[in-house]
């Protein structure tokens, strides 16, 4: 049926595209693996050939395991709750009643906002004499340093991430719930289900792949975590909210250090492959294929 | 009967309480905004109302803070990400929906590995390259927007989004109109463009959105305080007013007011938006 498009014609259209993604994705990418192969120290406009001397350098580095180590735990803290929490919020989203417009858009706002000013938002909610910790005192606790205590900084951090990230998810599980048929419900309804028991054996078996994808989306997004950090606390204290892409930014931006920023930039790499192939080989396929 | 009542009853009470809890930062950087010099912002127990109202805060910032240029600078990146989005997804979309050519499954799969590579971890060399290309704006405004707009000038996500919409119009369309001795590229634009319109209306608004928060991007090239954006802008009142809260209070709440705009009459496509996937993660 093709016979009537000319033999160049589809390389026409592809062109722009493609010489695009070459200088901003491809060149890149080859650019980092070699960078990461290379040692700036000595002279940063030329770089001699260093081998894996900059990934033993990362290895050997304390403040690298500890940048690991703070993006697993900001992982760990991000994903179960951004996984479940909307899901619950799109199911009561999902109801015919009044107003229901409003609550989507008022939940949806802070997605829209730049994560900039809901950074600066919570840090002012955050003030050592701030409203959260007026708060704490009204229920009996001490009030504590939500940035500036190394115990909880990355949470504090954590939850900014995750009140940005409320909406987004929610509305992927509302779309998703859409697709559950509706009689599935009203079979659990006759059995006498109550309203938790019915989502839990209707929606939630029925939106596992949703939730999958979920998952893989906001991890791979918690990996790249910056804004918050950059905004409320440079990383400190003592290196405590300092994950893997605001190390890369210090390395590469503020100490000019290009051989440790591309070798960190490599582990990300790799990282986020390994989650995004997950992704597209088993949530994602009817979209990416041919 | 009551049980009904109490659904509904639990239903309003979750919903309420979240709303609350989602818009709480930012009426709580209003009330501040709007306290005078001579409330105790840091009061306790804290007062949302304050006693000494005043706008002089907004005022204030306002005459310091060059907001419509960094709005203007916002706006100039963005409507450019857009509409260099929308011409090559939609070109690029097409051959791939549609067409069989040497090399169609090597460039198909081309495309989904960028899908894998985040921006952070090349982001190094995407600034060398930026400044090898003079694409930064110590050479001027056109070069410094230049270099903010063109490495999001495309991306898979778009790709893929047009190449599904491609997919749903019947090929019939193209054959009728190719028999009339229409072009491919007529075809194109007359008639597959027209038929994506919502398609394209979608990516069109979340490229915005994205092109309007980020951050991290612009942080990094521009050196030229008259090219900042409204995020980086925003991020420098706290240096500028370190502890005048009152102000950073208000300089934000001021550079949230357009996007709040565009979303609040946009929104009905953000629900279809998401629903067809077009945002990343």
């Amino acid at each position: 049926m093709n016979s009537f498009y000319k033999k160049h014609i589809p390389y026409i259209f592809l062109l722009p595209a493609l010489i695009m993604l070459l200088i901003f994705f491809f060149i890149p990418f080859f650019y980092t693996i070699i960078l990461s192969f290379k040692d700036y120290s000595a002279d940063i406009y030329n770089p001699v050939w260093a081998g894996i001397n900059n990934y033993i350098t990362l290895l050997k580095s304390r403040e690298f395991y500890t940048t690991l180590l703070n993006t697993f735990l900001f992982l760990l803290m991000v994903v179960p709750f951004l996984a479940v929490f909307p899901l619950i919020v799109a199911i009561f989203i999902n109801q015919k009643i009044r107003g229901i417009n409003i609550y989507k858009v008022l939940i949806y706002l802070p997605v829209v906002v730049s994560i900039v000013v809901v950074a600066i938002a919570f840090k002012w909610l955050y003030a050592q004499q701030g409203i959260l910790n007026y708060l704490l005192e009204c229920i009996g606790f001490n009030s504590i340093g939500w940035l500036t205590d190394i115990r909880f900084a990355l949470f504090s951090v954590a939850l900014v991430t995750i009140y940005k990230g409320i909406g987004y998810y929610m509305m992927i599980y509302l779309s998703a719930l859409i697709g559950v048929p509706k009689d599935l419900y009203e079979a659990a309804e006759v059995d006498g289900a109550n309203e938790f028991i019915k989502h839990l054996t209707v929606s939630v078996p029925h939106l596992m792949p949703t939730i999958a994808l979920v998952v893989t989306v906001s991890s791979i997004s918690a990996l790249k975590v910056f804004a918050e950090i950059y905004v409320m606390t440079k990383g400190g204290p003592l290196n405590s909210t300092k994950t893997i892409v605001y190390y890369i930014y210090e390395r590469a931006f503020e100490n000019l250090d290009l051989s440790l920023a591309s070798a960190a930039s490599v582990v990300l790499l790799i990282v986020i492959m390994l989650f995004s192939i997950i992704n597209i080989t088993f949530f994602e396929n009817k979209r990416y294929k041919l | 009967m009551m049980k009904r009542f109490l659904k509904g009853f639990t239903s309003h009470t979750f919903l309420i309480l979240m709303s609350f809890l989602s818009l709480f930062p930012f009426i709580w950087l209003i009330s501040t905004a709007l306290k005078g010099n001579s409330e105790n912002i840091f009061a306790y127990p804290p007062v949302f109302i304050p006693k000494e109202f005043t706008f002089d805060n907004f005022i204030g910032v306002w005459h310091q803070i060059p907001f419509l240029l960094y709005f203007l600078n916002s706006f100039i990146v963005a409507v450019f990400t857009v509409i260099l989005n929308l011409i090559l997804s939609s070109l690029a979309a097409y051959p791939l929906a549609r067409m069989n050519f040497k090399g169609r499954n090597f460039i198909f799969c081309l495309v989904l590995a960028t899908i894998m590579i985040p921006f952070q971890a090349i982001m190094l060399p995407i600034y060398l390259i930026v400044l090898k290309l003079h694409l930064v704006d110590t050479y001027g405004y056109v070069t410094g927007y230049l270099g903010l707009i063109l490495p999001f000038a495309v991306n898979a996500f778009g790709i893929f989004l047009m190449r599904q919409a491609f997919l749903a119009i019947p090929k019939e369309m193209e054959e009728a109109a190719f028999i009339d001795g229409c072009s491919i590229f007529n075809i194109w634009r007359k008639i597959l463009m027209p038929m994506c319109a919502p398609t394209l209306a979608v990516l069109a608004i979340f490229t915005f959105i994205g092109s309007w928060g980020e951050f991290l991007w612009p942080s990094i090239v521009l050196t030229n305080k008259t090219l900042y954006t409204l995020p980086v802008g925003v991020n420098d009142l706290q240096g500028m007013f370190s502890a005048n809260w009152r102000y950073i209070a208000a300089g934000s709440i001021i550079s949230i007011i357009p996007i709040i705009i565009f979303f609040i009459l946009m929104q009905k496509h953000f629900v279809s938006g998401q629903t067809e996937g077009a945002v990343k993660g």
